[in-house]
């Protein structure tokens, strides 16, 4: 993350700066016709909150959950790292905006991800080769609440808890869906806090939208520590709110124009809640 | 073999960049490299997948890591962690397989590795490197250890006859003169043939190379020449025939317009009987045992 000093909190800036991601996000799904909304929707103010806010220079980022690899795109270009024509290219022939995070060309991605049960060991191979090295920074990784079906998360826990990984920090984007139904008819795994702390891991519960119970969390040290952030799927947008076809649908325009009104309307807007 | 390897591994300890991951598994043989590496040697457990990926995070980092189990455990497992965390990003991790081929025995199918670096070498930047004799590890372990991306390193039995001294370390090296086929072999089988193979008349005695590292860089031009000269071509490896060395060899010398006319490749072929043994019982029903390796490069009978 070289280069990058986070801002001084506070709740107006990190609300607008969330807003213009949010309808930046939009319209690069809708100009490259892209689907996998509902995921960078709720994984959006984690993004947001956690670059602008937190992330120093000697930290580290994983995105476990690569399917939102458009939020993180529109993260960085909120940043200045990425440019309006890298985001135009999204998805497109010759882009180095893959529908998952890319192995090179952006250097504030560490690793290619997009199959789940990956980025959390990642992020703590990163974070023990800190330990070992006596280097400074912390590690985060973002994973989905679906991806902890995988086992390889489980072994990822099991080690970091044993190792008392104190410079870790892992999240989970719990919007309850996953790829084909709500996570608690395919795999119910509430509550998944619950578990963390079973496993000797301290775990704190946001709400994944709201970025001053986000900030407060981000900013704890020690543990290893565990953040469930409970997230609304396409969260933002009405229609798309706890929808599982907005997992893969893009938008038409009326669509489009319907979510973008309704995020300047109101950005922080969630009717369903 | 395991002794030598820790041994050449504990000779690096003082890299404070190299970190050893084992997973469970070390006992009455790792305890050196244990005591020298102190915290950077750790028991991952039982779960290799997550084993590989934290390598990779530790690569990315600037570590030098080493994922050690048993052969099948470390490739077939985790193989999905291997290809997206270690070979799509180039990263320096050494995976290391114990007891490839039938080293296990009488352990049975799960714990034999007939099919190791045919999968592996289909990777991107993956190397595999099969040492045959207790003594290539002084050598492969330095040089790994500064390699610029993901290795792997099939370990077994030295099995090279008593007083005999193998030849320096290199990747392709001539262990016997004969005048017979050219003979290639993979790994430590070779050692046990030896023997039968030097006893044989000179005529018919092959010419024996071992091969120590896939994929194939180029062939030395004195195996050519004998390859030219006798025009017939024996491989042996105690590995599936998809991917391993026979057909990588027979691929190099299509390309080069070398392929001799008589080819042939003795393999592992699974479970023939059904029945299970040790590590020569399983050699011998593949005819990777000295006997069968003999009769391999024996000349062809004459049709009737």
């Amino acid at each position: 993350m070289a280069g990058m000093t986070p801002l001084v909190w506070s709740a107006d800036k990190a609300a607008a700066i969330s807003q213009q991601a949010r309808l930046r996000l939009l319209r690069m799904h809708y100009e490259s016709k892209v689907g996998h909304l509902g995921g960078n929707l709720s994984a959006l103010d984690i993004l947001i909150s956690l670059y602008h806010f937190r992330l120093k220079p000697e930290d580290r980022f994983v995105l476990a959950k690569g399917h939102s690899a458009g939020a993180l795109y529109v993260t960085l270009w909120s940043l200045g790292l990425l440019r309006e024509e890298d985001l135009r290219q999204f998805h497109r022939d010759g882009t180095r905006l893959s529908g998952h995070p890319p192995l090179r060309g952006i250097p504030e991605i560490v690793f290619a991800t997009g199959s789940l049960g990956h980025g959390l060991g990642l992020a703590v191979g990163l974070a023990l080769g800190k330990k070992l090295r006596g280097e400074p920074g912390r590690v985060f990784c973002l994973t989905s609440d679906g991806e902890w079906n995988e086992g390889s998360c489980w072994e990822a826990l099991i080690f970091l808890a044993h190792r008392r990984l104190d410079n870790l920090t892992f999240l989970v984007d719990l919007n309850g869906m996953q790829g084909f139904g709500a996570t608690r008819e395919v795999a119910n795994l509430e509550p998944l806090a619950e578990k963390f702390r079973c496993f000797g891991v301290e775990t704190l519960e946001v709400d994944g939208h709201d970025m001053a119970a986000l900030h407060g969390a981000l900013h704890k040290e020690d543990g290893p520590l565990a953040i469930v952030a409970r997230t609304v799927k396409g969260f933002g947008v009405s229609f798309m709110e706890h929808r599982m076809a907005w997992h893969y649908l893009p938008m038409s325009e009326e669509q489009y124009l319907q979510a973008v009104r309704e995020v300047r309307e109101c950005g922080r807007l969630s009717a369903a809640r | 073999m395991r002794q030598a390897f820790c041994s050449a591994l504990t000779a690096q300890a003082s890299r404070p960049e190299f970190v050893f991951l084992s997973g469970d598994l070390g006992f009455k043989a790792l305890e050196p490299l244990q005591e020298a590496l102190g915290p950077r040697f750790l028991n991952a457990g039982v779960s290799e997948q997550n084993m590989v990926t934290v390598a990779a995070g530790l690569a990315r980092g600037g570590m030098r890591p080493w994922a050690y189990s048993i052969a099948p455990f470390i490739y077939a497992r985790p193989f999905e962690q291997i290809r997206n965390d270690v070979c799509f990003h180039e990263l320096p991790v050494i995976l290391v397989g114990n007891g490839g081929g039938y080293g296990y025995g009488v352990m049975g199918s799960s714990h034999h590795a007939l099919e190791d670096y045919g999968s592996l070498l289909t990777l991107p930047g993956m190397r595999a490197l099969v040492p045959a004799f207790d003594a290539d590890l002084a050598a492969i372990v330095p040089s790994l250890m500064q390699c610029g991306g993901p290795a792997y390193l099939r370990l077994g039995l030295s099995e090279e006859p008593k007083g005999w001294t193998p030849p320096a370390y290199a990747p392709w090296r001539k262990l016997l003169d004969g005048k017979g086929p050219a003979l290639v072999a993979a790994g430590p089988l070779i050692g046990a043939a030896l023997p039968a193979l030097a006893a044989m008349e000179e005529k018919l005695r092959p010419e024996v190379w071992l091969v120590s590292e896939l994929p194939l860089a180029r062939l030395p031009e004195e195996f050519l020449e004998s390859l030219r000269r006798s025009r017939r071509l024996v491989v042996v490896e105690e590995h599936s025939a998809h991917g391993g060395l026979g057909q990588s060899l027979a691929y190099s010398l299509a390309r080069a317009g070398e392929m001799p006319p008589s080819f042939a490749h003795r393999h592992a072929m699974g479970y023939l009987s059904g029945l299970y043994g040790s590590q020569k019982y399983h050699r011998a029903e593949c005819g990777l045992d000295p006997a069968g390796i003999v009769a391999a490069v024996a000349p062809p009978v004459a049709p009737l």
